[in-house]
């Protein structure tokens, strides 16, 4: 059998693996953003929903885990919410405080729970579920489609945001806010507890996503292990031009771009690894310089 | 000052003050709830920030420096309304620069193998935002996003540097070789805190002339509060002072990054910076920007991280916790400034004359 069908394997299901808490995360921050709150606690939230999955996973099991990394995630973006949506406070303020309170707090229950040292910390993870057929398709199958279910969660939130974006009178109610607040109050709609709602289920997502991290990639939880993807999710929500589709597009892309180090390391090119570490981020700037006037913000983002 | 902002000030000061004690008492419950001692968690805190003067000198004030300075440049940018949240980047790119030069100038007399060294720095930091000026002016790209895009690329940098052209001669570990003695910053005897000190301070002093003295202060200030009144009715470039407050801010940042080297740590490694970017923002925007304020506030933090050093040593609590005090205070100074705010827009609508 030739390498190129293992290669090219093995960088799609890297690519979906890097992808995925990233659609999840940004799939949530695309619901707040598009109701008018910008939350960059969501970096908080993934943390918190990294904990709680850990302490939770540990004893109950990878389901348990999953469910209390979303409601750690809900937890910390309704405190947000009721500082930045309730008492109206500046978002990106609010944002960086709650993602410093997500930071410490994190930081502390952890090494509070499992010691200082913090090693030896195994969790059961999720195992790969082989999707029947599709996984047959050949080259990309086995890569796409032998996932742990959380991928498959994350692929099925994006046509559901989008059917409830779009398809719902709540979506539109929701879409309605992060247009135009006056326009909306003006139609009797109920800002305040849309903008909450909003966030409150981003929050969960990017928890679900944190989650991911932990119960089907590591295994183990590490101090700050988000590592700043919380924030590439937000980026990535201005690189899909805040539509689901487009998000997921960019959150795939992102994650192929991650993905390469694994092909070129195969390759056995002698590159140093740092400028693959690089390369998603060059990449997401330049396609950001490539999109200008094709996107627009929801008009009442951040007011 | 007139006595209309020395009450705001004092006012400020005031909240801030409440705010802290907030903190306190929050991390005092949860250290209590946790099972850990909190009046010896607390005693060290303290101990650790400001009990004798080694803790002064070579742990707040030494950690005050990276805080403070960060901080004036953070307030530069976001007075325009330009969102640098890449000062991390700026700093690593400053570091990189004062590392490399700094290598080079054993021979030179330390005032100028200093000189040259801060020079670097803040060069390289203003070239790192260069690209999201570029980005922004060309394609339109925000430099929330773009800055923040390139901090995770500075981090790579400096790995690819540590391993790679900057790597120590013996090939050992990731880091530089020390940087020539000229190029090291004098210290207070008897402590570690160095020149750089006086350095942030001087600095702060400059903007706050700058900020409130000069046209450009004013024109930052009414970029920042609206781009298009700015540009309408006061006939400001807006994009070009949001250029310039960008690259001066990532200049700062990047002079940070070479105080840090000169003064601290002589060498480049990888996390010289735990984050100084993101606690910067804190820093400037709970001094509502106000560069004598931000030298307060970056004070504050600086003394609360280094007592948190301590109570992790001599009460077990992890350091980390500290930042839960930084978080309650920013969030008390928010809501107070929401309730503030709405308490007189309820009393423009009773009494609308």
């Amino acid at each position: 059998m030739s390498p190129v069908p293992e290669v090219a394997g093995g960088f799609a299901g890297a690519a979906v693996r890097v992808a995925t808490p990233l659609l999840l995360a940004a799939t949530g921050e695309l619901i707040a953003e598009r109701a008018g709150v910008i939350n960059l606690s969501i970096e908080g939230a993934m943390l918190c929903g990294a904990l709680g999955a850990a302490i939770a996973g540990v004893s109950g099991g990878p389901w348990l885990g999953l469910f209390c990394a979303m409601l750690a995630g809900m937890v910390l973006a309704a405190l947000f919410a009721a500082v930045a949506v309730g008492a109206g406070a500046d978002q990106i303020i609010s944002g960086t405080a709650f993602t410093l309170l997500a930071t410490g707090l994190t930081g502390a229950v952890y090494r509070r729970v499992f010691g200082s040292a913090g090693s030896g910390l195994s969790l059961r993870t999720f195992g790969a579920v082989e999707m029947p057929l599709l996984k047959t398709i050949p080259i990309l199958g086995p890569g796409l489609f032998s996932q742990p279910v959380v991928t498959y969660l994350a692929m099925l939130a994006v046509p559901t945001a989008w059917w409830a974006l779009y398809r719902t009178r709540a979506g539109l109610a929701l879409r309605a806010t992060g247009e135009s607040t006056e326009a909306a109050m003006a139609a009797g709609l109920p800002v305040r507890t849309i903008r909450t709602i909003a966030v409150v289920i981003g929050g969960g997502m990017a928890g679900l996503a944190g989650g991911s991290l932990v119960l089907a990639q590591v295994g183990t939880f590490a101090e700050q292990m988000t590592a700043g993807r919380g924030f590439i999710a937000i980026a990535i929500v201005v690189l899909g031009g805040w539509q689901p589709f487009r998000v997921a597009l960019a959150a795939l892309l992102f994650g192929a771009a991650s993905a390469l180090q694994f092909v070129f390391q195969s390759l056995g090119l002698a590159v140093p690894y740092q400028l693959f570490l690089m390369l998603p981020y060059v990449l997401t700037l330049l396609a950001l310089g490539g999109m200008v006037g094709r996107v627009r913000a929801p008009a009442g983002l951040g007011k | 000052m007139t006595p209309v902002v020395r009450a705001a000030g004092a006012r400020q000061l005031f909240t801030v003050g409440v705010a802290l004690a907030a903190g306190l008492v929050i991390l005092t419950a949860g250290l209590g709830l946790a099972g850990y001692p909190p009046g010896r968690s607390l005693a060290a805190l303290w101990q650790g920030g400001f009990g004798s003067w080694y803790a002064l000198t070579s742990a707040t004030l030494l950690r005050s420096v990276p805080l403070i300075t960060i901080g004036l440049g953070i307030a530069l940018a976001f007075r325009a309304g330009a969102l640098n949240i890449g000062a991390d980047g700026q700093f690593y790119a400053g570091a990189i620069a004062a590392t490399a030069v700094g290598l080079q100038v054993g021979q030179w007399p330390p005032i100028l193998a200093i000189g040259v060294v801060w020079t670097a720095a803040a060069i390289a930091g203003a070239l790192w935002v260069g690209v999201a000026v570029l980005l922004r002016l060309r394609f339109g790209v925000l430099e929330v996003i773009s800055t923040l895009l390139l901090n995770f690329i500075a981090l790579a940098f400096v790995s690819l540097m540590v391993t790679g052209p900057l790597q120590e001669a013996r090939h050992t570990y990731p880091q530089s070789d020390l940087i020539a003695e000229a190029a090291r910053l004098p210290v207070l005897p008897g402590s570690r805190l160095h020149l750089g000190f006086l350095a942030s301070i001087a600095l702060a002093l400059g903007l706050w002339i700058l900020f409130s003295r000069t046209t450009w202060g004013f024109r930052l200030l009414a970029t920042g509060a609206s781009p298009r009144a700015a540009a309408i009715a006061g006939g400001i470039d807006t994009e070009a002072t949001i250029a310039a407050a960008l690259l001066g801010s990532a200049a700062i940042a990047g002079f940070a990054g070479g105080l840090e080297v000169t003064g601290v740590s002589y060498a480049l490694f990888q996390n010289l910076s735990p984050g100084y970017g993101f606690t910067g923002i804190a820093v400037a925007l709970l001094a509502r920007l106000h560069p004598l304020g931000v030298v307060a506030t970056g004070f504050l933090f600086a003394a609360l991280e280094a007592g948190a050093g301590a109570m992790q040593r001599d009460a077990g609590v992890p350091s980390v916790a500290v930042y839960v005090v930084e978080a309650v205070v920013i969030v008390v100074v928010l809501l107070s400034d929401a309730y503030a705010r709405r308490a007189r827009a309820a009393q423009v609508m009773e009494d609308p004359a």
